[in-house]
């Protein structure tokens, strides 16, 4: 799986990484930016914590 | 006054050189019955046609993509040009509409399409659209779509989302056109060239691979402008000396997106490939050359304030991307840069690329690469010195750039 970002919806809120510091870098005006092209198997859960951390739903587990 | 020359041989099929009136492209082999789709999409996959709206993306595979796709298709016929440097789409639009139709024509046929457009928003090419459709009614339904004119109008998620009715501001991919495009469907977005090249293959079957293999560039620099017609492979050098840029010492590729380029352009062959693997891109085929009196930290810091004023503000990495960049080149061009300076802009260039929902960004990022790779000297000369070229601010609206449409 990919993590997937819209990047018109990234508002820099911050809180995708909290949960998703080895997947999600905030660069330095603080929007997220996808460290890894592909989702490790065992890194799903955490990547779905990501997707549901953002309050303006600009990520997505996509393939 | 911006000329308009076909260096092909004689004999050679060209677009400059195909007649523009409905009679005459008639005459000259136009509209020609399509018996077999099957066979067009085959040769259109053994010339090598790549697309010429900027990424120049192989046309078979976008096109057997879109027939393959679930759905009932849709052909846009792409007019929308943003660079501000080139003029190649509007002109055909304008002087060539049937060659363009014809085209677009071929692509529903070949794709199985059930409509199809033609999206511009330059009003005399919108005139002769419509009175060539007027001239020969098509089969299928032809829509005039016009949109605003922007730098990023013509990105192929925008024309969807303003032929659906929305604002021609691009979206988040996936999806792309060729999955769900105009109402759902399954699109093909193909740049106008791209189609009048495909009308021009079908005409002259034997001459297919010439064709593909043929380039129609904007070219602007110092006093003059001009519109050609090449073939591919031609270097440069010989074509800056043909057209009246014998003095260039730089080039900037693409329109705005393929970067500036010093030491070695000179080598560089009209090539997507070729100038790919140069670290810059032949993008719709405008190429800005610079001579003696440019100064490239100027050309960059001009580039960049368009392309920062042009930003759609849909993306947060954007607005702040482009943003920051320009603002940088500009302290660079007045001669207030400091140590960490280009260092900033290094990482901006390696950070930034690929980030956005269009290439606008990208082509900010490859503008201050470039810079710093080709004219390390001049950017280091800028410090504490005024450069005589810099002294004025780079205007915003891209003014050096803008070529009139012959």
């Amino acid at each position: 799986m990919k993590l997937l970002l819209d990047s018109t919806r990234c508002q820099g809120y911050g809180l995708c990484q909290e949960p998703a510091p080895d997947l999600i870098d905030l660069d330095e005006w603080g929007y997220a930016q996808p460290r890894v092209a592909e989702v490790p198997a065992d890194g799903e859960d955490i990547a779905a914590a990501a997707v549901a951390a953002c309050p303006n739903s600009a990520l997505r587990l996509g393939k | 006054m911006t000329g308009v020359h076909s260096l092909l041989t004689e004999g050679r099929p060209g677009l400059l050189t195909t007649p523009g009136t409905a009679s005459s492209y008639l005459a000259a082999g136009g509209y020609a019955p399509l018996t077999d789709p099957g066979l067009t999409l085959d040769r259109i996959a053994a010339a090598g046609l790549r697309g010429r709206g900027g990424a120049g993306f192989p046309a078979a595979v976008k096109l057997r993509a879109v027939r393959d796709a679930p759905g009932r298709p849709v052909v846009v016929a792409n007019g929308e040009e943003g660079e501000p440097g080139s003029v190649k789409d509007r002109w055909l639009l304008r002087h060539r509409p049937h060659l363009v139709l014809d085209g677009l024509r071929i692509a529903a046929a070949v794709t199985g399409a059930v409509q199809e457009y033609v999206y511009l928003s330059d009003a005399p090419a919108e005139q002769a659209v419509l009175t060539a459709l007027a001239e020969r009614p098509p089969e299928l339904g032809v829509e005039v779509v016009r949109t605003e004119h922007t730098y990023v109008a013509g990105e192929e998620s925008a024309v969807v989302r303003r032929i659906d009715g929305g604002p021609a501001l691009p979206t988040a991919k996936p999806p792309r056109p060729y999955e769900s495009g105009v109402g759902g469907a399954p699109t093909l977005v193909a740049n106008v060239e791209t189609l009048a090249r495909v009308a021009l293959m079908h005409a002259h079957p034997n001459d297919a691979d010439l064709v593909a293999a043929t380039h129609l560039l904007t070219l602007s620099g110092g006093a003059g402008a001009a519109l050609v017609e090449v073939p591919a492979g031609t270097h440069l050098k010989v074509l800056a000396d043909l057209c009246g840029h014998g003095r260039a010492e730089a080039v900037l590729l693409g329109g705005l997106f393929g970067g500036l380029h010093g030491t070695g352009w000179t080598d560089l062959p009209l090539d997507h490939d070729a100038l790919n693997a140069a670290g810059g891109a032949l993008g719709c085929g405008a190429l800005h050359f610079l001579h003696p009196e440019d100064c490239p930290v100027a050309v960059a810091a001009e580039a960049a304030a368009h392309l920062a004023a042009q930003s759609a503000r849909q993306c947060g990495v954007c607005v702040s991307g482009t943003g920051a960049l320009a603002a940088t080149l500009a302290a660079v061009a007045r001669g207030e840069a400091d140590d960490d300076t280009t260092g900033r802009l290094h990482r901006w260039s390696r950070q930034l690329p690929g980030r956005g929902a269009c290439g606008l960004l990208d082509a900010a990022a490859r503008i201050a690469a470039t810079l710093l790779a080709h004219f390390p000297d001049r950017v280091d000369a800028h410090r504490g010195a005024g450069c005589p070229a810099c002294v004025e601010p780079p205007p915003e609206n891209g003014r050096r750039f803008t070529v009139a449409v012959p």
